[in-house]
């Protein structure tokens, strides 16, 4: 039984219209994206899901999802902030921005707050060096140009 | 000053393609469309000299010139807009402020190589970024620039986008056809080449979103105009990313053979007027070099190889004097370790090597021997992996420890910084 | 195609365009250290081991990957290429354990050979090495993967050879590992070529774990005993006296370097607690060890004395088709010489309507290795991954050149391969939609279908069978094969006669796939009741089936396991039971004391010298591995014996030899003159309507295959081995409201079977997949009957 939301499915089957017939698989990455919108991250089952809609080994299905950074092979935080700290964005405040978002989180980095609202993870480039230091909310949001102040509003907003 | 991407492209709307043809967009479509043969495009974007704005500077009219004429079946051209090198943000902004110039290219393109059918690979952090090229696109298919016999001529190209979901490694090539694929980013031993063997095993081309972007001007101002705006075999202008201590920090259009004194003027000079240490003038991979070289140094490909590193994907980090050199080298260090896909023994094996050595000096447990046994794993990774990743990683440490070995060893003797607390971040 | 001239190491030599410098290398007999390449999987060219130098390049390049060049100079033990090697070697090393003396690899560890020239001193690495969880892959490979290499031949053998991909590569980076999906084992049938593949101890055999280090062993060759393929091996032995483990002797007419798990495992069966090492009789009904002398002289005796009161007639011989040539041979004479022709190999067949007009010994039709050049095929009847793990291997290489499959089953099979058409129906629907292909081939070929088969032409062919009509027609090079569930099906000669006719008006070969060790040495020894050796014709006995449905006194029993090896237990129970005396051959007890009146404990192949011929006609001889074990002793020599204990003439055999040569001096040449498939005449034709209830499909589970299949522990644990099912469409299952996952009473005749419920579609409507050969389902009776089933609690 699928545990894909028959609107996954149709998200997906929107992508797999992008590449040829016989290339199926190749929307497998947006699969993954789409059913770890649903659900948060992504359980073994939903994997299985996945495959069994791009009929793929779910073998298949587990390497592209534990080789990309943004899938989340494990339950995570309400919120999944992740902070790239590569040397463009700490030559412009991002490890001093790390260390007051972990005083405040009171969690390190790949730590979930225990009321289960965010996680900590470390990035790599995000392409966004110009804007340091940079924040990634949930793999898809980004804010730039970070400072306490914002950092406060955001993590006011997020947690109602 | 002629900005051959960025052009105009001030203002909310620019990524419009309501303001993109007001800006004279698509123009050069038509003219491609009413009368030129794919020779012809090819042959002016010989003459522009422009060179892959992705990292290796390759000859773009040479490399289109790869692909099979009279192949049966699909061909692909493939962008790739999966900037992930350190201290690279341009793409981003094309993306974001200007789509349809990478669009309008691709299909030019396209059409110079006989490809039916395209992929624009998205980095995946810049999700928002995606979703204004899925709207582009869409914007482009509805207005009969995209889809079959495009404005009315015999000839139909599709585009798509794919996202990316987190690995440096896919803006290899190979590695980004792979993730299209659907499967690991995994650079692919070359031979085969991706235009006898590519996408789906179908001959493909992939050039960088800049690179891409300047095809429309190419063609409408003349490959020679674009040539004559750099200098020869440099042609155009460039997108340079700017970072690290500057006033401010972003990219800069400027014409092939700026100064890189009047780069750095234009970002505003060094933060709170601090001496200039040491530049990366290409992005993370490039050999780094000592700031007073750089100010000699005019930015265009042969004027930086010649001082010793190369001009990459255009991103210049600056640092001043308060960096950390071994800390820096310490972050790209992991940076390539965590990167690294896994394949090849000496880029997995030799990456995390590089990383725990340079780990151990920062943190004051370095050995002396360290320094060589650096630069002779640097010698044994480089030019013996599957991919440049391999390199990549190996070019850092080499001339890190190269230009700055006194840091190092002061690091090693002292168990701490030379710069002690004035670097400014890590003591903060 | 072009040749190139290229140069190695100074020497010249001629190689294709498209060969790489590691393919002119190994042609010049050059070795070039590697990991990752192997010549039967596609190249990854990504452990760098194979580093060389070639003149103008920039730098050094892989000599698996790279393509040979016209006038290219390559040196692969320069000082430039061995200094990358070396760097290669060290990298490796770093996080690979140091600790060859633990490791189940040591003493084949291919890293540890090459680090022996290489490894350069005291190491540079001074970190923290790497270590990586095990995984649970079953109970066939033992994992050690902090020692994995990550050279991913692993992978690529399950993506390309074993057509499923089990393994992969997860994690990225350093933190890359090997691994099958969360929670699952590797299942394939050919599972274990994994562990040869691996060149380091990561993926060891784990029946085999830590029982023996390599250098303690002697090596045996010798020849695969569970199916027709005839697969080399080497038996290792450890101290002369017993079997550790099975490997696989490369031979690319044959097996090519692989292995079927069958072949590989099923020697812990020889080693079992069930093994019989003393001859048993029976006194006052209870069974007691006896010696050799005591034991034949009983059997002697008693066949004498049914001879002489009910006739030679009331005795009979069902044997076993994977005993050796020479074991079926002297059987075959022992009945003779006493003056009955009873004697059948063919115990699970239940149509002998071919005997009357079969005039050559049935095989393959065309040799092993040509099968991946075959472009369109058409297969009859065969789950082929049970039957013929390594035949399926050859097809896959046969659709990666561009070959159509195209199966007649009374299931969908997944083939781990892609198939151009499969057509389905349940058992008593074979023969019609197989006459339906004949029918479009005619069609399309313009010709009209001989007269005996016109009763079969009644149907239009559907749009499949048009399918594999076309896919054949147009394919110069098609063939066609018969499978084991048609060799078993009620209606085997029917389904044979169309297939002859489809093969003439195709002009292509066409043949049968062999389904033990010996099929085809059993015919040509003459353990079959219509022929004697060589095919000489005597007066016909009773076949397989015969002899249970009409009675002997008397029966010789050798290597069989009545209640599971045929195509009907109760009825060959019920025979044997009621026999005034049986002698079994065996080398287990398993349930002889239920039936037999003497038991003899013979030797397992490893254990006797013999012979089997293969299903393509292959002659292999081989001599025991080891002694056999306690009183046991060689088959042959307990018939020979026999022979004279009976007061017969001839049997003074000193050796197999002796009695090859009494059937042939030049058997090699004698087998391939026997060999035919052809037909003298149409046999008469079995037409029948679906028998309107529910049919059972009784085909035999991979590693039931016979009894010392039975006896592998670690076969029987695996997923393939430990699901026993019964498979039922969702349309029956729901009309008779039954649910996937629970238990089920299967009836037959008198007899049940207690079975889980498996829903699945690919099983044809109005019939079940009930396995035969099974503890489980040893109280059924025919393989091609009705059963049916309830819910059971
Ligand atoms: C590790 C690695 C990362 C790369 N990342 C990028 C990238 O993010 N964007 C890019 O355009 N090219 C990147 N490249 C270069 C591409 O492989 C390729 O050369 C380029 O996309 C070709 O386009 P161009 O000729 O227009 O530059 C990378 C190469 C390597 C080895
Ligand atoms: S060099 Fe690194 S990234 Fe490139 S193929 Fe080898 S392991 Fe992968
Ligand atoms: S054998 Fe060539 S790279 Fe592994």
């Amino acid at each position: 039984m699928s545990l894909l939301s028959p609107q996954s499915i149709q998200r997906i089957d929107h992508e797999i219209a992008k590449y040829p017939a016989d290339q199926k698989r190749s929307a497998v990455m947006s699969a993954l994206r789409i059913a770890q919108e649903q659900h948060g991250w992504l359980p073994r089952e939903l994997m299985a899901s996945v495959a069994e809609h791009l009929e793929l080994p779910a073998i298949a299905v587990f390497e592209v999802a534990s080789f990309y950074e943004m899938y989340n092979l494990k339950p995570m935080g309400r919120h999944k902030l992740t902070v790239c700290t590569n040397v463009p964005c700490a030559l412009s405040g991002a490890d001093h921005f790390c260390e007051s978002l972990k005083k405040k989180l009171g969690i390190g980095f790949n730590e979930v707050t225990a009321d289960g609202e965010f996680s900590l993870k470390e990035g790599q480039c995000f392409g966004a060096c110009g804007d340091a230091p940079v924040l990634l909310v949930n793999n898809h949001t980004m804010h730039s140009f970070m400072t306490e102040e914002k950092l406060d509003a955001l993590l006011k907003e997020l947690k109602s | 000053m002629t900005q051959v991407i960025m052009g105009g492209c001030d203002g909310e709307n620019t990524w419009r393609l309501k303001d993109y043809v007001a800006r004279g967009g698509y123009e050069a479509l038509r003219k491609v469309l009413s009368g030129m043969t794919p020779d012809q495009v090819i042959t002016e974007v010989k003459t522009s000299a422009l060179r892959g704005r992705g990292g290796a500077g390759f000859p773009t009219g040479l490399k289109w010139t790869f692909m099979p004429k009279n192949y049966v079946g699909d061909k692909y051209v493939v962008c790739n807009s999966d900037e992930g090198e350190p201290g690279t943000f341009k793409d981003r902004d094309i993306l974001r402020y200007n789509p349809h110039a990478l669009i309008e290219g691709m299909i030019i393109a396209a059409f110079a190589m006989g490809a039916t059918r395209g992929y624009n690979y998205i980095h995946g952090e810049i999700w928002s970024v995606y979703e204004r090229c899925e709207e582009a696109i869409e914007e482009a298919r509805s207005a009969g620039f995209l889809g079959n016999n495009i404005l009315g001529s015999s000839f139909s190209f599709n585009l798509y986008n794919h996202h990316g979901y987190g690995a440096y490694i896919c803006g290899e090539e190979t590695a980004l056809l792979e993730s299209i694929e659907g499967k690991k980013g995994q650079p692919r031993y070359k031979p085969p080449f991706p235009a006898t063997y590519g996408l789906y095993g179908k001959p493909t081309t992939i050039n960088n979103t800049e690179t891409f972007a300047s095809v429309p001007w190419i063609i409408q101002h003349g490959g020679q105009a674009f040539l004559e705006i750099g200098r020869p075999n440099n042609g155009g202008s460039k997108m340079f990313s700017v970072s690290g201590h500057v006033n401010k920090p972003g990219n800069y259009e400027v014409p092939m053979g700026t100064p890189f004194a009047t780069l750095l003027e234009m970002a505003g000079g060094m933060r709170d007027g601090r001496a200039i240490k040491a530049v990366i003038p290409g992005g993370s991979s490039m050999p780094v070099l000592p700031g007073h070289i750089m100010m000699q140094t005019d930015m265009d490909y042969d004027s930086i190889a010649k001082a010793g590193s190369m001009l990459g994907s255009g991103a210049v980090i600056v640092m001043d004097d308060t960096t950390c050199m071994v800390g820096m080298l310490e972050r790209l260090a992991w940076f390539y370790h965590e990167e690294s896909c896994g394949q090849c023994t000496p880029c997995r094996e030799g990456t995390g090597w590089l990383y725990r050595i340079i780990h151990r000096i920062e943190h004051g447990q370095g050995r002396m021997e360290d320094l060589d046994l650096l630069l002779s794993l640097s010698d044994n990774i480089q030019g013996r992996t599957i991919c440049a990743l391999g390199d990549a990683a190996a070019m850092p440490v080499r001339s890190f420890v190269n230009h700055f070995r006194a840091e190092f060893e002061h690091h090693i003797t002292h168990k701490r910084c030379l710069v002690g607390s004035a670097h400014s971040e890590k003591a903060a | 195609m072009a040749l190139l001239n290229i140069e190695v190491d100074g020497q010249t030599t001629q190689v294709e365009s498209g060969r790489t410098v590691m393919d002119a290398a190994r042609q010049l007999g050059i070795k070039i250290p590697h990991f990752c390449y192997h010549r039967k999987l596609s190249i990854a060219a990504n452990c760098r081991m194979c580093l060389v130098q070639v003149e103008k390049a920039p730098k050094p390049l892989p000599a698996c990957a790279t393509p040979a060049a016209e006038g290219m100079k390559v040196s692969t033990h320069s000082e430039y290429a061995v200094n990358a090697q070396k760097a290669v070697m060290e990298f490796l090393l770093v996080n690979h354990p140091l600790d060859c003396p633990i490791c189940d690899q040591g003493g084949e560890c291919k890293l540890q050979d090459m680090s022996v020239g290489y490894g350069g001193g005291a190491s540079r690495f001074k970190e923290e090495k790497r270590v990586v969880a095990n995984k649970d892959l079953g109970p066939l490979i033992a994992t050690d993967m902090t020692r994995c290499i990550l050279c991913t031949r692993c992978v690529r053998f399950g993506q390309e050879i074993a057509g499923i991909m089990e393994l992969g590569v997860g994690g990225r980076g350093e933190h890359s590992e090997i691994l099958a999906f969360v929670d699952q084992t590797v299942d394939s049938e050919i599972s274990g070529n994994a562990i040869d593949l691996c060149p380091v101890g990561a993926l060891t055999s784990k029946p085999f774990r830590y029982s023996a280090r390599s250098w303690e062993l002697t090596q045996h060759d010798s020849i695969g005993a569970h199916d027709g393929l005839g697969s080399n091996v080497v038996v290792q032995v450890k101290q002369n006296t017993k079997v550790m483990r099975v490997l696989p002797n490369n031979n690319d007419d044959v097996n090519e370097c692989w292995l079927s798990d069958r072949d590989r495992f099923s020697y812990e069966g020889l080693n079992s607690a069930d093994r019989l090492t003393t001859p048993l009789i029976k006194e006052n009904g209870q069974w007691v060890e006896a010696t050799w002398v005591e034991a034949l002289q009983i059997v002697a005796d008693a066949f004498n004395k049914i001879k002489d009161v009910q006739g030679a007639d009331a005795l009979g011989a069902l044997v076993s088709p994977n005993s050796t040539l020479e074991e079926l041979y002297l059987a075959q004479k022992l009945l003779r010489d006493l003056g009955s022709h009873h004697i059948d190999h063919r115990v699970r067949q239940s149509d002998f309507s071919l005997d009357a007009v079969q005039t050559n010994i049935p095989w393959l039709g065309l040799p092993v290795a040509q099968w991946p050049e075959l472009k369109s095929c058409l297969i009859i009847g065969s789950s082929l991954r049970a039957e013929q793990p390594l035949l399926a291997v050859r097809l896959r290489e046969a659709v990666r050149n561009g070959a159509q499959i195209n199966l007649i089953n009374p299931f969908v099979d997944d083939l781990a391969m892609p198939v151009a058409h499969q057509l389905v129906g349940t058992p008593s629907q074979l023969p019609g939609l197989l006459a339906e292909v004949l029918q479009a081939v005619a069609a399309l070929q313009n010709v009209t279908v001989s007269a005996a088969l016109q009763p079969l032409m009644s149907h239009a062919p559907s749009a499949v069978a048009q399918g594999i009509a076309e896919s054949l027609v147009n394919n110069s090079s098609c063939a066609l094969f018969l499978g084991c569930l048609a060799q078993h099906h009620e209606a085997y000669g029917t389904l044979y006669a169309v297939t002859v006719e489809l093969a003439r008006i195709l002009k292509a070969p066409f043949g049968v796939l062999g389904e033990a060790a010996n099929s085809v040495g059993a015919v040509l020894a003459g353990a079959v009741p219509h022929r004697g050796p060589l095919g000489t014709h005597n007066a016909p006995g009773l076949d397989a089936q015969a002899m249970l449905s009409s009675p002997r006194k008397a029966y010789l029993v050798m290597g069989l396991e009545p209640e599971l090896d045929c195509a009907n237990p109760a009825a060959a129970l019920a025979a044997l039971k009621g026999a005034d005396f049986v002698v079994a051959l065996s080398a287990f007890r398993g349930q002889t004391p239920n039936w037999a009146s003497v038991i003899l404990p013979v030797a397992p192949f490893t254990e006797t010298a013999g012979t089997f011929i293969s299903m393509e006609g292959r002659v292999q001889s081989f001599k025991g591995a080891v002694a056999p074990q306690g009183q046991a002793r060689p088959a042959w020599k307990v018939l020979r014996v026999l022979g004279n204990l009976l007061e017969l003439q001839g049997y003074d055999f000193e050796s197999v030899d002796d009695i090859r040569a009494e059937l042939s001096h030049d058997l090699k040449a004698l087998t391939k003159n026997s060999l035919g498939n052809e037909l003298a005449a149409a046999p008469a034709l079995k037409v029948r309507a679906s028998l309107g209830t529910i049919e059972r499909i009784g085909e035999v589970p991979v590693y039931q295959t016979d009894a010392l299949v039975r006896r592998s522990p670690s076969l029987q644990a695996s997923r393939l081995g430990s699901t026993v099912e019964v498979q039922i469409n969702s349309a029956l299952a729901s009309r008779l409201n039954l649910k996937c996952g629970q238990n089920v009473r299967v009836r037959q005749g008198q007899g049940v079977a207690h079975l889980v419920l498996r829903v699945n579609d690919a099983v044809p409507d109005g019939s079940a997949r009930v396995p035969v050969g099974h503890p489980l389902t040893a109280q059924l009776n025919d393989a091609n009957g009705v059963v049916s089933l309830e819910g059971a609690s």
